[in-house]
């Protein structure tokens, strides 16, 4: 491998990694504060990224399409919260999964009722081609515009939760709920409003992969999955446990795609190695998993 | 007495009437549709549905001059789900054929629903290689394209243009497998590397990475749908297409990949049983009345469901509409003559196609669109079959 494979690698893992963490962060937190299995944050990044199509189409233009997607998927988030989820925060965790996965379902067809199957969503022209970082290192402009907003939005979230007032009562209420609120802090208010800042990240994400991967129903459901192992990884309720996770998935999973299938070249015959590499690559994310959840049940930065 | 006579005359009339009913002509035909018509790989589905009601409309709803009734079912991607329409719509609703499905692991998951039951599945697309061989099946008929065929094709082109090193990209399932497989039968050049990844995967920048350090002459990518309008798009962003001479199975580079694409697919080649302007009345027709009735230009897939309706048509029409004689109606699509849009077509033994196949390329027709067209009237392979012949049983 040579070192201008491996350098471009590391950037796909890296805005990979960044694109989970907007979605892991939010989960985390309701996670780690609510004591809530929230199975519908991937319905919030389809809608986002589904409003974002929308009103870039309406105003034709990208960017407003995002700006305006963010506030419109956080109204959502917190409405969702206050009315519906809010009921739940007492009920054990199986109540939470099968009314969140139900909701899950409305949702995709509330979408397909509105805007169809799928939806067409185009990064700006000026963004479509290659930029030559080094001499011989070619890279997509449009992933490195990602990975800037996926590291302005991850630094913008580390100063809100360790120099803020908020952020503080976010750390308190994750660390121990009951103290916080015996401490005087508003649980209620302090819930809609991680909801809400959830709910926008996961519309940053859904907008910023829908030009280059798909607008359509069900989107969701595969990243969901993915966000988990980063929050079980990283160890629930703790920022900086999936800003770890993420990049560590997103590494693992770039990394293992390439490496794997050639590691098994060299050690089995062609016809075992194209059949088990790739399957092998595919499941590396989950093997990791087992292995901190061996060594660490917890996650690497719990905050119990 | 007398009434006796009549109760025996009664009794023969009924007899006669009872066993003139298993040879007589259905009344009414049921066909069960069950293909992909959701996500990024639901425009594909629809163009086999929209071109098989076509062929429907324009034979005033009849297939052998019997009245037809269509069931439509979307598998939604997901094996699990095309099985149970398969079995649904065999058990419970009786239909009289199958057909629809686009690819090959949702189809070998439904089709034993179909086959068992004794009722024929005609494949307007997925037509994966063990069928062609040691499992091929009197009740399952291809109406498309052996699974390796466009692939062997484009091999056969990429060597014959003297393309020193190709890189193979396809999705990790039975028709991937054969797609690469049928390329590397024809190809005689080096393979620096044969890549498979996940059925569905919509981010490819790990896989261009490789390629760009593998630095091949031809890429030779086959990603249906969805996959494949991702893999181009991010193909070009990553400025690939300037040093690496692209090249597509047919469906890979169609008019609805042109359309998701843009411009950059000017000039891409790729290998087809059929194309916008092979010259027929039967094609004119179809590209005709299917551009009229849905206002887009069809694409290979819409000419195999097109063809399947024509050959359901034709086969009926020659049993005089006695479907209920299933070995009458095998025999009578084994030896089907119709007018194909894809011009000469037969059956070979396994009840895969015997045809040809052209070298396309996309071009801009005079309403400024991308088209793919024959490259040349002349085609790469004339009464192409495939290689697994020899294995099946059915002679």
């Amino acid at each position: 491998m040579t070192w201008i494979l491996f350098l471009e690698q590391a950037l796909n893992g890296l805005q990979f990694g960044l694109m989970l963490f907007l979605l892991a962060s939010g989960l985390t937190l309701v996670f780690g504060i609510m004591d809530m299995i929230n199975l519908a944050h991937g319905a919030l990044y389809m809608v986002g990224a589904f409003l974002a199509a929308w009103l870039a189409q309406l105003t034709q233009s990208f960017v407003m399409g995002i700006l305006l997607a963010i506030p419109l998927t956080a109204l959502f988030g917190m409405a969702m919260e206050s009315t519906l989820l809010r009921t739940l925060y007492a009920r054990d965790h199986m109540s939470q999964v099968l009314a969140t996965f139900s909701l899950i379902l409305i949702i995709n067809e509330a979408v397909r009722m509105i805007w169809g199957t799928d939806m067409p969503l185009a990064a700006p022209a000026a963004l479509s081609g290659p930029v030559e970082l080094l001499p011989g290192l070619y890279y997509p402009a449009y992933r490195l515009v990602i990975i800037a907003v996926g590291l302005v939005i991850a630094g913008l979230l580390y100063l809100a939760v360790t120099r803020t007032r908020v952020g503080a009562w976010v750390r308190a209420g994750a660390s121990n709920r009951e103290m916080a609120m015996a401490m005087g802090i508003n649980i209620q208010r302090l819930f809609t409003l991680v909801f809400g800042l959830g709910a926008a990240l996961c519309a940053v994400a859904g907008a910023m992969l829908g030009p280059l991967l798909a607008v359509q129903v069900g989107m969701g459901e595969t990243v969901l999955i993915l966000a988990f192992v980063v929050i079980v990884i990283g160890g629930i309720g703790s920022i900086w446990g999936a800003f770890v996770g993420s990049l560590l998935v997103g590494f693992v999973d770039t990394f293992g795609r390439t490496l794997m299938p050639a590691l098994f070249r060299e050690i089995f015959p062609p016809q075992v190695a194209s059949a088990a590499g790739p399957a092998v690559a595919s499941i590396l994310v989950y093997l990791l998993m087992a292995v901190v959840l061996f060594l660490r049940p917890q996650g690497l930065f719990s905050r119990r | 007495m007398k009434s006796f006579r009549l109760a025996c005359l009664l009794a023969a009339a009924l007899s006669v009437g009872a066993t003139s009913a298993l040879a007589q002509p259905a009344s009414k035909i049921k066909i069960g549709l069950v293909s992909t018509l959701s996500g990024p790989n639901g425009a594909i589905g629809e163009e086999v549905r929209d071109a098989f009601n076509l062929a429907l409309k324009l034979n005033g709803g009849n297939l052998g001059g019997i009245p037809v009734e269509v069931l439509i079912g979307d598998d939604q991607f997901n094996p699990q789900v095309g099985k149970q329409l398969f079995e649904r719509m065999v058990k419970r609703d009786k239909v009289d054929f199958m057909t629809g499905v686009i690819f090959s692991n949702i189809m070998l998951a439904g089709l034993p629903e179909a086959v068992n039951e004794k009722v024929f599945y005609i494949s307007p697309n997925a037509a994966p290689s063990p069928l062609a061989g040691k499992d091929c099946n009197p009740f399952f008929f291809v109406a498309s394209w052996p699974n390796d065929a466009y692939h062997e094709m484009a091999g056969q082109h990429s060597t014959s243009k003297g393309y020193k090193t190709a890189y193979l990209l396809a999705p990790n399932y039975q028709a991937g497998k054969d797609s690469l497989a049928g390329f590397k039968r024809f190809y005689k050049g080096k393979v620096v590397d044969e890549v498979y990844t996940k059925l569905g995967q919509l981010d490819y920048s790990a896989e261009l990475a490789q390629i760009r350090a593998a630095k091949p002459e031809v890429m030779y990518a086959f990603l249906p749908g969805g996959m494949g309008v991702n893999f181009i798009k991010q193909f070009v962003a990553a400025g690939l297409n300037k040093d690496i001479r692209l090249m597509l199975p047919g469906f890979g580079a169609d008019q609805d990949i042109s359309r998701g694409v843009g411009d950059v697919m000017l000039g891409i080649n790729d290998t087809a049983h059929w194309a916008l302007d092979i010259n027929n009345a039967a094609n004119k027709k179809f590209v005709t009345e299917f551009e009229k009735a849905y206002k887009r230009l069809p694409t290979v897939y819409a000419a195999q469901g097109y063809d399947t309706a024509l050959i359901l048509d034709a086969a009926i029409r020659s049993v005089k509409g006695n479907i209920n004689d299933k070995d009458a109606m095998r025999k009578a699509l084994r030896e089907v003559k119709f007018d194909s849009v894809r011009g000469a077509f037969r059956f070979n033994t396994n009840h895969y196609p015997i045809q040809n196949y052209y070298l396309r390329e996309v071009k801009k027709d005079s309403q400024g669109r991308l088209v793919n067209l024959l490259a040349s009237a002349q085609p790469i392979a004339a009464n192409h079959g495939d290689a697994y012949v020899q294995e099946c049983s059915m002679r």
